[in-house]
Formats: C-alpha cells, structure tokens, sequence
C-alpha cells in the first residue's frame, strides 16, 4: 500500500490558509514523507489522479464553479476537512450575504460615480461571458452544501494547528490541540 | 415643523423632570404626537437630558412601538399570533392589505395608515384581533375590516367602537370592544374584596410578619417561574440598600396568555392592594406597575383607580394612617417588546434603557430597580398576596394541590368551545381542563405559551401545576387537523424576532434552529438534522443569559419529543455521494441568472 493521498483546493477564499499550510516550514518534508499530494494548487494538478484519502478545503462556495469543485472533493475523497472560517462560515465573503447581489454588482461595476471607484468599467456592464460561473445568491458555508467530516477553524487556523491534525489523522491518533492552537480572541 | 419639534421635546423632557431614566415616556411622547422619533428628535432630546445619542437612539431602535422614520397617523397592528392565524388572520390581514391599497409595513401614500403585523395582543380569545393605535379591535373579519377602514379613510380619530364590551371594558375610561371572557372565576382573584382589607390586615402586623404570613401560604410566582414569593421578599427585604422597590409585572407577553389583561380590567384594586402590602413588607415607599404598550387602552382607568386610592388614603403619605408608612405606585408604560417581561429586561426599561436583561447575581431583590433591593411579581401573583392577606396563609393553603397551591389563572385559546379565562385550583389534569372548556378532538396542547411545552394525548392525565406541568397562565389548544409543525415554526419566528441579540447562543442559536425546522418543512430533512436540533436546542438553552433563550427551543424540542413521527415522515434519505440534500443549486444560483440574462450553462 503506498503512501495516503492529500487533495488540496481554495474555493471562495485569500488563499492564506494555504500559506498557512506552508508555514509549517520544513516540516512540509516530513509531510510530504507521509503523503503524496494530488490535485492541488501546491503542486498544481488540475484533476483527481483517483481516489484519495483526505481533502483540505479552503473557503466558502460563493459561485457555481466552488459548489462543482466541492462536489468533487466530496465524491473523491474519503474524508473531508473544512479549513479556517470561510470554509466553515462562509468568513469575509459571506459579508455579502445580507446584500442583494444586484446591489453586490452595481457597487462594483456601476458607472454611477456615487458608488465606489472600484473598477474602471466605462460600459457600466456586468461582465457576462458564458465562461464565468454564476455567483450564488449568498456564500455558502460547505457544509451546506456536503457532508464535512471535520473543521478545522482559524483565519487561518495556525500552521501548527494544521499540522498536529494532519499528524494525528495520518497516523491515526487522537488529535490533541493545546488550547492555545484553538483560541482566537 | 422643527420649530414644534424643538419646543415639544423641551416640554416632554422638562414634564419628566429632564430625567434620563425617564426616557421610555419621553421617546413614547414624542411619537404620539410626531408619529416617529426622528433623527433631528433623537439629537434634541439627548441635548435636552445632557446625554449621549446613543442612549436615546438605542431605546428608539429597540422598540417595535417605535420608529425612527414616519408611520401613518394611524397604526394599524395586526395580531399575527398562531390562534389569530388559525381563526383567519391571513384573510383580514389581506382584506386591510385591499382596502388600504397598501402591503404589511407600508403606510398609505397620504400619509394616513400604516399597516403592520405585531405577535400577541393578549386577545386569543377573540381572533383575529388587532390595535388600531391603542384601540383593540376583536373578531375581525373581511367585512369588518371594511367598515373600519372606510371610517378611518373618513376620520383617522373615528370611534371604532360600536359595542363596548361586558365589565370594566364599557366604563368610560376604557371603552373598548374587549370581552373579559370570565368562564370560571374562583376564591382568590375573582371574588369580591373591599379595598383596603388586605393592607389594614397588613398594617396590623409586623413587616416581617406579613413575610412569614406570605412564605406560610406557600404561595409561589404566577408568571411561570414559580420562585417562593415570601422568600423573594425577604431576600429584598433584608438586602442592604437604602431604597427599595416593589416592580409589578404587566407585560404579559407570552403569546397566548391574557389573563393580567382581565385582571388589570376588573381586578385592579387588588393588584394594589397586593402591591402596597409588598410595599410595606420589604420597606418600600415606591412602587411601579410596567404595562404593556398593548394595554394602553386600560391606562387612564388605571390611573383612575391609583388616584382613587389616594383620595382614600389607600396610597400616599401615611397609608391607612400608618404613620412612616408611606406608599405610592406609577404606571410604566412599555412599547412593545416580549423580553421585557423578563424581570431584569424589565428593570432596563424602567430605567429608560433598551429591554436588555442583566447578568445575575446581583439579582434583583439585592440590586434591581435604580440599583436598589427590588422585589419584581406578577399582576396576579400580587392579588394572590393581597387574598394571602385578607383571608390568611391556611386558607390559601389549603386550595390547591401539593407544593402548588391556591388557584391558577389560564387563558385557554385555540380549538375550542369556550375560551377564555379560568380560574382553577392547582392540581387539574389536562384532560378536566380540556372537557372544561369544550374541546374536542384535541391532538395536542401547548402549556406555557411559546416557551412552554407541546403535549399529545399520552399526556392528557398531567396535572396543570408547579411539580408537572407549569404555565404562567397560557394554554393553546390544537386539533388534530392543526399542523404542529408550522405551530412550531411560527413560536420560533417569534422568539427570532424577540431575542434582544444580546447573547449569542440565543441570537444565532434561534436561527439556526429555524432554519434546520424550515429544511425539514420543505420536505429536504435528513434524519442526522433531528440530532442536529436538539443538540443545538440544548446548547442553546444551556447557553442563554436569560429566559428567553433558556426557553426557546422548547416548541421545536418538545414537538420533536412527543410528535417525532410527524418529523420523521418529512425525512428524505441522505445521498449517497455525501451531498447536502437541501441544498438547491438552481435556487441558488435563480438570482445572478435574472441579472445575466442567461441561464447556468450546467444543466441543473
């Protein structure tokens, strides 16, 4: 039997839970002794090679596009982890959530200079090419949309918080979080 | 205008002696006359009481009673209760909607009418109900909603009150529609008692004395709670503190519950009564009645009867010529909002704060009202004290059953023959209760109110008291063509709605729990969402600052504990690719596809 496979994928989020990931330093050696990593932004392969044993998700689903890759990651990994509290709650993004997204839109699209200078768009169009997922009406926490198996929380939840979970969960051990990798305020 | 505006405010504020914690009457004035407290009134009063905006706007932003931006002359506020929708509110919701021209929230394009949905009215016992300003309107139907408004459109001051209704509801300071609905009245509060009786009896004994009389009646509180009231006035009574209060709770607020309303109609004299004795008890010179802004109709009667007892020496200085024994009670009004009858929300009122609870201990009786030992009873909890008195602690003793003696007011609504007002001894079973009021075909009652609980048949032999099943007075009725669950949704929207937000478990707990109720009302539960509530419906009531969120999850938790069944098959089954079933994509993505133009190019 080789190695258990990591997936990897950052939905509606910054990407710093991934940084976070990285920031356990050289320790990613001895990660990578433990895993092989399959699709993932880290080593950049687009799709599942096959079935693999835990996917780390970072952020919430705020476009079709996030709900189609999270739906993927569902059917292809055993087990499935929300990391920090986009993924969890929706975070930062779901801030819109009690905005209508017609107001969403014309905030940041409307020529209509009482309204932000957030980008220069003379047409005052929304940009509208079939390529561009949907957004959802709101930003969706993942587990509504799949079953989670586990949360990790944290904004970015710490590198070693992440690492002592991944440890524990690889080789099967309870995971033992100091309070001070769980404690936000 | 502004100018008017200006020399109001200054007039209101000076009458209240330009006293912060009179906010609650000031801010009330202010809308009475303006329809609104608006910002530039907000900035005024604060100037004119040397305080903060803040603390005029946060009371302002609180209240439903309230606003900050102009309603009609007239606010039109329909009861949206469970028992009023069961009796065909929607109906006159819509035929109001009709005649008006104008939706629930909207206020007429002349600036006349405003139309509004407000939780219980306290008149479950004659739906659909609603206030037209202060005025109750009961009964309703379509054809009533015509008249009414065509008398309105006519004259927004027009008398809607054709009939006046039976007992104090026809004297002439009330002059409401309203029936008292007395079905059975008993011993203790619907009996006869001459003013001054109970205090003279009173006034014989040693303050201390009439505690002991109190706690040897064993009587306990009559909002729910039941806590010892002779033992909560000698904790107030042997607090240190050089004022001290008696707070009378009249914010009957729990949907369903009506009976402080026919208390306070036809009993009033013995709330005081009560009052004053507790007043004497604990040391107290000064004593407040906080009424629901739902009860204002029943205000200038009251005070009617408060100067009566002064005249007769029953309040003021040196009551029943006790000489150091002086006595007097103010009507605090309220403005609309359930947690204040939560007794410390109630205490933040008072003082013209929002309806915000405080953290406990310090308790009341140590540090309440303007932070001095305050005892805080119900309105009928005060007259079991003043019968307490009058007839002694034996014979309230020996009415009753076990540790819950004496009678109990309920206010019996829904499906039934007679509802109205009962007063029984402790002790009945659900089931004498039910043949008592002529209900048929009953599937389930809800005892307590919202915040109480959901029973079925197999708890029909219950008895109504302290040790069983408790209840500040409401009882609802439902039969077996009822929908428990929608009855379920409805009381969670209501506590939603209610929470104060200061806490978290119950201001994100409350919605959560919905939320979850909702899913599996469209038919898009899982079996692992039943677990899910009550898991959160216990942390939410483990959680809670105050009894609001200690109480909330009860509807949910309970009809999931003795109707599951009903839960269980709207269930679907999980899929098997580990997706969220109730998750609905093409739903969610319905309102980006409107503003693009286009459909998803995913086949949902």
């Amino acid at each position: 039997m080789g190695k258990p496979k990591l997936a990897t994928t950052s939905l509606c989020g910054c990407f710093g839970c991934h940084m976070s990931v990285l920031d356990i330093d050289d320790r990613i050696l001895k990660l990578i002794e433990l895993v092989d990593f399959d699709k993932s932004p880290i080593d950049d392969i687009k799709e599942f090679t096959g079935p693999v044993d835990i996917g780390l998700i970072e952020g919430g689903c705020c476009n079709e596009e996030n709900v189609h890759v999270l739906k993927d990651f569902r059917k292809n990994c055993k087990i499935l982890i929300s990391v920090g509290d986009c993924a969890i709650d929706g975070g930062i993004p779901a801030l819109r959530n009690n905005i209508p997204l017609k107001e969403c839109f014309d905030e940041a699209y409307s020529t209509d200079n009482r309204l932000g200078p957030a980008v220069l768009n003379p047409s005052g169009k929304v940009p509208n090419d079939p390529e561009l997922p949907l957004l959802l009406d709101r930003v969706y926490p993942c587990s509504e949309i799949v079953k989670i198996d586990y949360h990790l929380p944290g904004c970015p939840p710490p590198a070693d918080t992440i690492w002592e979970a991944m440890v524990a969960l690889l080789t099967d051990k309870p995971v033992a979080l100091p309070y001070e990798l769980i404690k936000y305020d | 205008m502004s100018e008017t505006l200006e020399s109001a405010v200054k007039a209101v504020c000076s009458e209240c002696g330009n006293d912060r914690e009179r906010m609650m009457d000031i801010v009330r004035a202010i809308q009475g006359k303006f329809g609104c407290v608006s910002s530039e009134a907000m900035d005024m009063i604060a100037k004119q009481l040397a305080t903060h905006r803040v603390e005029v706007e946060s009371v302002v932003s609180f209240y439903s009673f309230l606003s900050d931006r102009p309603k009609g002359k007239v606010v039109i506020r329909l009861c949206d209760d469970i028992i009023d929708e069961m009796a065909g509110s929607a109906d006159v919701a819509n035929a109001f909607a009709t005649e008006l021209g104008i939706g629930i929230g909207e206020t007429t394009a002349d600036g006349k009418i405003t139309l509004e949905h407000t939780p219980c009215i306290g008149m479950c016992d004659q739906v659909p109900a609603a206030m037209v300003n202060d005025v109750v309107v009961t009964n309703l139907t379509p054809a009533k909603v015509k008249d009414i408004v065509a008398k309105l459109k006519a004259d927004v001051d027009a008398d809607l009150v054709d009939a006046p209704g039976d007992g104090n509801n026809a004297n002439d300071l009330v002059k409401a529609m309203v029936q008292n609905n007395i079905q059975q009245s008993g011993d203790v509060i619907f009996a006869g008692m001459e003013p001054g009786a109970a205090i003279k009896k009173a006034l014989e004994m040693a303050p201390k004395d009439v505690i002991a009389e109190v706690t040897k009646s064993k009587l306990r509180g009559r909002g729910g709670a039941g806590f010892p009231t002779g033992l909560k006035w000698k904790f107030t009574s042997d607090a240190p503190g050089a004022e001290k209060f008696v707070l009378c709770n009249a914010d009957e607020g729990e949907p369903g519950t009506f009976k402080d309303r026919v208390i306070l109609t036809e009993q009033p004299d013995m709330m005081f009564e009560g009052m004053t004795v507790a007043g004497y008890a604990i040391d107290a010179s000064t004593g407040v009645v906080y009424l629901r802004a739902e009860y204002a109709y029943l205000r200038e009667y009251l005070e009617s009867v408060l100067a009566r007892r002064r005249s007769d020496g029953l309040l003021g200085k040196s009551v029943c010529g006790k000489d150091g024994f002086d006595f007097d009670i103010r009507i605090q009004m309220g403005a609309g909002a359930y947690i204040c009858g939560e007794e410390t929300a109630l205490i933040s009122s008072c003082e013209g704060l929002r309806g915000d609870p405080k953290n406990r201990p310090p308790f009341p009786a140590q540090e309440g009202y303007k932070a001095g030992p305050t005892t805080v009873n119900n309105v009928e909890t005060f007259c079991c004290c003043a019968r307490v008195m009058e007839k002694g602690a034996d014979w309230f003793a020996g009415i009753g059953d076990g540790q819950s003696v004496g009678t109990k007011l309920l206010s019996i609504s829904g499906d039934c023959g007679k509802p109205g007002i009962y007063e029984v001894p402790f002790g009945i079973t659900v089931d004498e209760m039910l043949k008592m009021c002529g209900a048929k075909d009953t599937a389930a009652v809800q005892v307590g109110g919202a915040s109480g609980q959901m029973i079925g048949k197999n708890d029909f032999g219950r008895k109504i008291c302290y040790d069983d099943l408790a209840t500040g007075g409401s009882i609802m009725i439902f039969n077996s063509k009822r929908d428990l669950l929608k009855v379920a949704e409805k009381f969670m929207e209501f506590f939603v709605d209610e929470s104060c937000g200061y806490c978290t478990p119950c201001r994100a707990g409350n919605v959560l729990l919905l939320n979850a109720l909702k899913t599996i009302l469209a038919g898009k539960g899982e079996a692992s969402d039943l677990e899910y509530i009550e898991t959160l419906g216990n942390t939410v009531i483990k959680a809670s600052r105050c009894g609001l969120g200690q109480t909330s999850p009860n509807p949910i938790l309970t009809t999931l504990k003795n109707f599951r069944p009903a839960y269980e098959a709207l269930l679907v089954a999980p899929s098997k690719d580990g997706y969220q079933v109730s998750f609905d994509i093409k739903a969610a993505v319905g309102d980006a596809a409107a503003i693009a133009g286009r459909d998803s190019v995913h086949a949902y």
